[in-house]
C-alpha cells in the first residue's frame, strides 16, 4: 500500500449551532485545516465530503457546501452519504491510485434543528421497523439490556465509561459534556429514560464538523514534521435486522480492526490510544470487547463521542482527535473508530502511527 | 502500486417501470445484482466489496438505506460504502468501485445505483422548505429551461432539434426490453405538439420517473482476463465538480464538464473524440442537453451540436456517432440508477451484448452523467480491448 498520513485536522463542535449555516460553519474548518500545511484548495488533488440530507432536511443539501470549499476552477470531488470517515476512506483509495498527492476531507451535521431520536428512526428497516417510529436510545437499550442480562458489563461499568468520558473531555474545546467532579454514584442515582440507559450513558447530541487533509509519501513529509501515518483501514459492515444478529457483539467492528491491525503490523496492546465514537456508553464497553483493548492503551482521551456526537462528523472527528495526538507528538500509535446504523451495524477502523 | 487495469465483467439491470409495487427496496436491488452476477458468471461469495449510489434519501424517504440493503445485498462482514453525487451518482458510484480496484484494495466489487420513486414523491422532496433561501419551487425543468433558452440563443439552433432528439430517443428505447417508455405509435409530429411544460420544454422532451435498479460487476485484470464472456476494459475515469453561482460561470457548457471530458479522454488516449468514439451514452433529461453536451465534450464545436442531431449522426441507424442507443434518461429515468445505467450501457455496447440497440463493431465508448446545477460530472471511456 501507498504511504499515506493525515497531515492536518481541524473541528469545530458546539451543542447547537442556531445561527451558523453549514456553509458558515465549514469556511474557517477548511480554511484551518489547508493553512495549516500552507495549501490552497488549488493544490488538493481530490475532495470528498460526507453529510446527511436527513439532517439538513433538504435534497441535495452537500450541493450548497459545495460553496464552502471553494470550487472553481472545478476540482475532482465526490460525496458519501456517510459519517466523514468513510469519505476519508474513499480519498484514501483515490491516493493509492497514485493519480494525486493529497486529498481534503470534510464533513458536518447540524442535528439540533430537528429531533435526532426521531430521524434515526427513519434509518430502520423501512417496511417492518420504522413505521413504529422507535427512538433512538430505546433501540439501543435493547442492546444494552441483553449485554447486562447476559452478564457481560455491570450497570456500574457502564457508568465508569460515562465518568471517564466526562473527565477526560475537561479541557477539550469541542466537548460538549464534561465535568472533573461527577461520580459514579452520581451516575448511577440518574433515572433512566430507556432502561437500563441512563442521560449519561447516551453521547451528548452536538452540531459541528470536522476538515482533515491527507498526503501521500513524500508529499507528507514535506507537509507535516511529524505524519499520522495511516497504516491500516477497513471497513465492515453486519446484517440490519436487531433480530438477525448477537447484539452483545459487533463482528464487524472486531473484523475491521483485526484486519486494520494486521495491515499496520500492529499488535492492539502496542497502540497508546484509541478514540472510539460509541453512541452509549454499552456500545463503548462493546467494541472495547471487540478490538480486545486494555493494559496501556488509553481509551477516548478527548472525551469521544460521549462528550459530542454530532451525527455525519463524529468519526471524522475520532480520526482527527487521534491524528491530532500523533501529529504533536503526544501519541506514537493510534486507533480512530467511526460506526454508522442502528447497534454499531457497521463499523471503520484506522490505525495511525507516527513513524 | 501502480494504477490497476479495471474491466466490467457483468451488468444487470431491471425493467423501468412507474412503479414496482411486486417488490421492496431490497428486491429491486437484489433482482439487479444477481443479473450482475449471473452476467459475470460469480457468485455472492466472490465479491469483495459493495459501491451503491441514489439520488436524496428522501425520494424513498428512507435514511442512508444501504444500511437496511445491506443483507439484500450480500454484504454481511463485507465492506459497503455509499455514494450520493446528485443526479452524476449513478456514475460516480460506478467511479468510486472502479477506483477500489484501481486502487488494488479489492479484486471483484459490486457496484449498483438505484432508485424507487414511487415509495415516496420526488416533488414534495425537492420541495422542503428551506431557513436562510426561498424556494423557487421551480423543479428540474424549471432550472434548467433559462439554459435550454441561452443555448437556443447563442447557437442558433432551430426550434424543433429538441423534438428530434426526444424522437429519435423514443425510437431507440423500442430495441430496449428494459426501458421504461415503449411508445410504438409515437409520431414526430405527437411530440412537437404535446403541452409546453417549460418553455422551451415539452412534456414530450422530459424524462420520466421510474422505478429501476442497475448494477454492475467490475474486476481487476486478473478477473477481466478469467472471464468466460466478453469483458469491457476501462479506459479512462474522471470526476469534476464546480461551485453553482458565481459571476461569469457558463451554464451551458460548464467548465467542469469540458475539464471532466479532457481528462477521461487523456487517460483513454483519445484525441478526436468524435473519430474515435463509437458510441455514447449520455446523461439527457430534457431533449436538449444531447446537442448541449455534445459541445462541450468535444464532439461538436461550440454552438453546432444541434448539427449533428439535425443531420441524424447520433441516431443508431445511419449515425456515425449513436448517442443513447438504449433511449437513454428521456425514456428511463430511476434517477439515482440514471448515471450507472449510462455507464453500463457503453460497457454493454463494446462487449457485443446491446442486442437489438447494438452499434455494429462498437470498440470504445463513453458514458457519461451529470448532476446538481449542471455542477457534477462523471464520465468514462471503455473499450472492447485491454488498455
Amino acid at each position: 500500500m501507498r504511504e499515506v498520513a493525515v497531515v492536518a485536522t481541524a473541528l469545530h463542535q458546539v451543542p447547537a449551532l442556531t445561527d451558523t449555516t453549514e456553509v458558515q460553519l465549514m469556511v474557517p474548518l477548511l480554511n484551518a485545516a489547508r493553512e495549516a500545511v500552507g495549501l490552497t484548495q488549488a493544490d488538493i488533488g481530490f475532495t470528498c465530503s460526507g453529510s446527511s440530507d436527513f439532517l439538513a432536511g433538504q435534497a441535495f443539501s452537500f450541493v450548497q457546501t459545495l460553496d464552502a470549499v471553494g470550487a472553481f476552477p472545478p476540482i475532482s470531488e465526490s460525496h458519501v452519504e456517510m459519517d466523514g470517515a468513510f469519505a476519508l476512506y474513499e480519498a484514501w483509495v483515490k491516493l493509492q491510485i497514485g493519480e494525486v498527492d493529497t486529498a481534503l476531507v470534510f464533513s458536518y451535521g447540524k442535528s439540533s434543528p430537528g429531533s435526532l431520536r426521531d430521524v434515526l428512526a427513519l434509518q430502520l428497516d423501512p417496511y417492518f421497523l420504522a413505521p413504529l417510529w422507535p427512538p433512538a436510545e430505546a433501540i439501543a437499550a435493547l442492546q444494552a439490556r441483553l449485554l447486562l442480562e447476559v452478564g457481560i458489563v455491570g450497570a456500574e461499568e457502564l457508568a465508569e465509561i460515562a465518568v471517564r468520558s466526562q473527565r477526560n473531555a475537561v479541557g477539550n474545546p469541542n466537548a460538549v459534556r464534561s465535568s472533573r467532579e461527577v461520580t459514579v454514584a452520581d451516575l448511577m442515582a440518574e433515572a433512566p429514560i430507556a432502561d437500563p440507559l441512563r442521560p449519561s450513558d447516551l453521547a451528548a447530541e452536538s452540531d459541528g464538523g470536522c476538515a482533515v487533509v491527507l498526503a501521500a509519501g513524500d508529499r507528507a513529509r514535506e507537509l507535516c514534521d511529524r505524519p499520522a501515518w495511516i497504516r491500516g483501514i477497513d471497513h465492515r459492515i453486519d446484517a440490519h435486522g436487531l433480530g438477525t444478529r448477537d447484539l452483545t457483539l459487533a463482528p464487524s467492528a472486531a473484523l475491521a480492526a483485526s484486519l486494520a491491525c494486521t495491515a499496520a503490523g500492529l499488535e492492539v496492546d502496542s497502540l497508546d490510544l484509541a478514540e472510539l465514537h460509541s453512541p452509549t456508553t454499552s456500545q463503548e464497553a462493546i467494541l472495547v470487547r471487540a478490538f480486545g483493548l486494555g493494559g496501556s492503551t488509553e481509551v477516548n482521551p478527548s472525551g469521544g463521542a460521549l462528550a459530542g456526537n454530532t451525527l455525519m462528523a463524529a468519526g471524522l472527528m475520532r480520526i482527527a482527535e487521534a491524528a491530532g495526538r500523533i501529529i504533536d507528538g503526544r501519541a506514537d500509535r493510534a486507533l480512530a473508530h467511526a460506526t454508522s446504523g442502528p447497534c454499531l451495524q457497521q463499523n471503520l477502523v484506522c490505525v495511525m502511527a507516527g513513524d | 502500486m501502480a494504477k490497476q487495469h479495471t474491466a466490467v465483467l457483468g451488468v444487470g439491470q431491471t425493467k423501468y417501470q412507474s412503479t414496482r409495487g411486486d417488490v421492496s427496496m431490497a428486491g429491486l436491488v437484489r433482482e439487479a445484482a444477481l443479473r450482475a452476477l449471473v452476467d459475470a458468471g460469480l457468485e455472492w461469495a466472490d465479491v469483495d466489496a459493495v459501491v451503491i449510489g441514489k439520488a436524496p434519501d428522501f425520494f424513498e424517504g428512507v435514511m442512508m438505506p444501504e444500511l437496511y440493503l445491506a443483507d439484500a445485498l450480500g454484504c454481511v462482514g463485507k465492506p459497503i460504502l455509499r455514494v450520493h453525487t446528485a443526479g452524476s451518482v449513478g456514475g460516480s458510484t460506478a467511479l468510486v468501485a472502479a477506483s477500489l480496484i484501481q486502487g488494488g484494495i479489492h479484486r471483484r466489487v459490486l457496484t449498483l445505483g438505484f432508485e424507487k420513486q414511487s415509495e415516496s414523491n420526488a416533488t414534495w422532496a425537492l420541495s422542503l422548505p428551506q431557513p436562510f433561501s426561498v424556494s423557487i419551487n421551480a423543479g428540474a425543468g424549471g432550472y434548467f429551461s433559462p439554459i435550454i433558452r441561452q443555448y437556443m440563443a447563442r447557437s442558433g439552433a432551430p426550434e424543433l432539434i429538441g423534438c428530434m432528439v426526444a424522437f429519435k430517443d423514443r425510437q431507440h428505447a423500442l430495441r430496449n426490453p428494459y426501458a421504461h417508455l415503449h411508445q410504438h405509435d409515437l409520431t414526430f409530429d405527437q411530440v412537437v405538439e404535446a403541452p409546453m411544460l417549460w418553455d422551451p420544454i415539452r412534456y414530450s422532451e422530459t424524462c420520466p420517473s421510474s422505478d429501476g435498479a442497475c448494477a454492475m460487476v467490475l474486476g481487476d485484470e486478473a478477473a477481466g482476463d478469467a472471464a468466460s464472456g466478453p469483458v469491457a476494459w476501462v479506459h479512462g475515469t474522471a470526476m469534476r465538480s464546480e461551485a453553482n453561482n458565481f459571476p461569469g460561470r457558463d451554464e451551458v457548457s460548464p467548465q467542469a464538464s469540458r475539464d471532466c471530458a479532457a481528462d477521461v479522454f487523456r487517460q483513454a488516449g483519445i484525441s478526436d473524440p468524435r473519430a474515435e468514439i463509437d458510441v455514447v451514452e449520455m446523461y439527457v433529461p430534457f431533449s436538449w442537453y444531447e446537442p448541449m453536451w455534445l459541445e462541450s465534450i468535444g464532439f461538436a464545436e461550440r454552438d453546432a451540436g444541434w448539427r449533428m442531431v439535425e443531420e441524424g449522426a447520433t441516431n443508431l441507424d445511419g449515425g456515425d456517432l449513436p448517442v443513447n442507443c438504449s433511449g437513454g434518461v428521456l425514456s428511463s429515468n430511476p434517477i439515482g440508477a440514471s448515471g450507472m445505467i449510462r455507464f453500463a450501457e457503453a460497457a454493454l455496447q463494446v462487449r457485443g451484448m446491446a442486442g437489438d440497440h447494438q452499434v455494429d463493431g462498437a470498440r470504445r465508448a463513453l458514458g457519461h452523467a451529470y448532476g446538481g446545477g449542471a455542477q457534477y460530472f462523471a464520465m468514462w471511456v471503455v473499450g472492447a480491448d485491454k488498455p
